[in-house]
């Protein structure tokens, strides 16, 4: 590896490390924004039905259940991460590892796709709902029939930014020994000194998230047909 | 087919209770092109909305096909709502859905098989002229394109009503005359009841059998299309008939007129004056103004009118300047009501008669 001095630290284990890491990452981000999204979608929906204008109005659960929405995304993850400790504990029978990172990711994921969902879901024309109200549509059809198709585009692009948003939580798993690339830039970068591994980490980071960014706007064009 | 009987719907407003609908009865034949006109927020749309129930009313009672929506709730009015097709003024398509798809929506929201929904998909595209079409997604069709999705989408559970929201509004006047002729048509051949609401009298006067003039969330005038429009009643009536049929004189008629009165002299016992003929109907066929020239021995200059047809019945309205002996101007005017001709005083007699003119 003489050729580049910068990166000449690059052990085989090193390099090993990395791989692993960056397999760390994509389970930590792809099982939390997928088991995220199964939770946050229905919430999602739930919101804007019965929100004002919704056809299940209920301004009283409304409340309830954005103001639990809310509540966890006011709190900062690493608080998150280390709260919900004993529930962690249950789900997977350790509060430390990868495993035991993703409850918490997934927690936090829920909420933040509810609200962008819910937001999609608000961009859809009234118009539509009536329409399919007069053709005798239950509220289930009109979910799965009109509001979901036609929010569909912009769901995609709110999921898209919470994978980049979970890319940039999971670093904070480390606390928890969760790994990932962000946990071996502090631990190598930034606590051994190795500035070549830290600035390494931050490229590859940067390619992933782009990735998941273009893959996103790709799937996006092909959904919309507006 | 359609029974209203003392609607009254009130919302919610920002600064208190809204009324939109104040004690609207309405009883609309099967078969026939029924149309509801009125300046916006005179409560057209909430009307329109009362009869298939997305606005349940305050008060009253709606009866449709026999049945009475007002008595129905959940599933039993969800199955009742299939019998009347609705239509949009911004056409209300998916657009995650083809042509085909949003043709099929109704279908299968009714819960038909597959095979079903494909066999009635078809003919419907055919009937409303986008059979070549039916890939496309709305955002690539024109806005008449569109609508005529809409019209087969209403169609697709073979409902007993159409409900035609401002149907016409967002399209210019060429795409608007073609929507209206298959309206007609689809009238025609399946026999469909048609309830229209617009604010253009054009519509109105080119497809509709009646109608009803709505003000302030009440009916105020209504009846044969030809007859309102010969023989408006209500102020609202006729400023929305002046869109079409100019009700007044314009300014530069009435000028002309005066200028030509004061150039002459009549003789004694003659008089000039300001005649509206409205007429419709078989009158129009008869040469009544050369009939009261020749008996009556007047004068007669048009200044001002139009001659138009609704529904193949001619119907117009004239201005003309009569002069004469007096009691043969009477005798005239006696003549032409005697036949059927509606005759407005404008002006009144040569001295006073102007300056009520002006």
């Amino acid at each position: 590896m003489g050729g580049s001095p910068v990166f000449s630290n690059f052990s085989q284990a090193l390099l090993e490390l990395f791989i692993s890491s960056l397999w760390e990452t994509i389970v930590m981000v792809g099982i939390s924004g997928l088991v995220g999204a199964l939770i946050g979608i229905p919430l999602g929906v739930f919101l804007r039905l019965t929100d004002e204008g919704g056809v299940l109005r209920n301004a009283g659960v409304n409340r309830v259940v954005g103001g639990l929405v809310n509540a966890v995304r006011s709190t900062p993850f690493i608080i998150l991460l280390v709260a919900i400790i004993p529930l962690t504990r249950f789900l997977t029978g350790s509060s430390i590892g990868t495993a035991a990172a993703v409850v918490p990711l997934t927690i936090a994921a829920a909420p933040f796709i509810a609200r962008l969902v819910e937001a999609s879901l608000r961009e859809v024309d009234h118009g539509l709902i009536e329409a399919a109200q007069a053709m005798g549509a239950t509220t289930r059809q009109i979910v799965l029939k009109v509001l979901l198709p036609e929010a569909l585009p912009g769901i995609v692009a709110g999921l898209t930014i919470t994978f980049v948003s979970l890319t940039g939580y999971s670093a904070m798993a480390g606390a928890i020994g969760g790994g990932g690339l962000g946990d071996l830039g502090i631990r190598y970068g930034y606590q051994r000194f190795l500035p070549e591994v830290m600035l390494a980490v931050v490229l590859v980071l940067i390619l992933f998230v782009q990735a998941v960014q273009s893959l996103g706007d790709w799937a996006v064009r092909r959904l919309s047909h507006k | 087919m359609i029974e209203l009987k003392g609607i009254f719907q009130t919302y919610q407003g920002p600064t208190g209770p809204v009324e939109a609908l104040r004690g609207v009865d309405l009883h609309i034949q099967p078969g026939e092109v029924y149309g509801i006109i009125g300046r916006s927020g005179a409560g057209k749309s909430s009307l329109v909305r009362v009869i298939n129930l997305l606005n349940r009313p305050s008060a009253g009672r709606v009866v449709v096909g026999g049945r009475e929506l007002t008595s129905l709730n959940g599933d039993a009015l969800r199955v009742a709502r299939r019998d009347i097709g609705i239509i949009f003024q911004h056409f209300n398509l998916l657009s995650s859905r083809t042509v085909y798809g949003n043709v099929a929506l109704p279908l299968e929201i009714a819960g038909l098989p597959a095979a079903e929904i494909q066999a009635r998909v078809g003919p419907l595209l055919e009937l409303v002229g986008l059979s070549a079409l039916a890939d496309r997604y709305p955002a690539q069709i024109s806005g008449g394109q569109k609508q005529r999705v809409g019209i087969a989408r209403a169609l697709a559970n073979r409902p007993k009503v159409l409900l035609s929201d401002e149907a016409t509004s967002a399209l210019d006047p060429e795409t608007t005359r073609s929507i209206l002729g298959l309206l007609r048509q689809i009238n025609k051949e399946f026999g469909l009841t048609i309830v229209l609401i617009t604010h253009q009298m054009q519509v109105i006067k080119q497809v509709a059998d009646r109608v009803a003039v709505i003000d302030a969330g009440r009916i105020v005038e209504s009846g044969p299309v030809i007859d309102v429009f010969t023989r408006p009643q209500h102020e609202t009536t006729r400023s929305l008939i002046a869109e079409i049929v100019p009700q007044d004189l314009p300014d530069s008629v009435l000028a002309r007129i005066r200028t030509l009165m004061s150039a002459e002299h009549p003789e004694q016992g003659h008089d000039g004056r300001l005649l509206r003929l409205a007429f419709a109907g078989d009158e129009s066929d008869r040469p009544l103004l050369s009939e009261v020239i020749r008996r009556f021995g007047i004068d007669l200059s048009i200044v001002h009118g139009q001659v138009d047809e609704i529904q193949g019945k001619p119907f117009g309205s004239l201005a003309v300047f009569a002069r004469g002996a007096r009691e043969q101007l009477s005798a005239a005017v006696a003549h032409l009501r005697g036949a059927g001709v509606h005759v407005d005083e404008v002006g009144g007699d040569l001295n006073g008669g102007l300056a009520s003119v002006q």
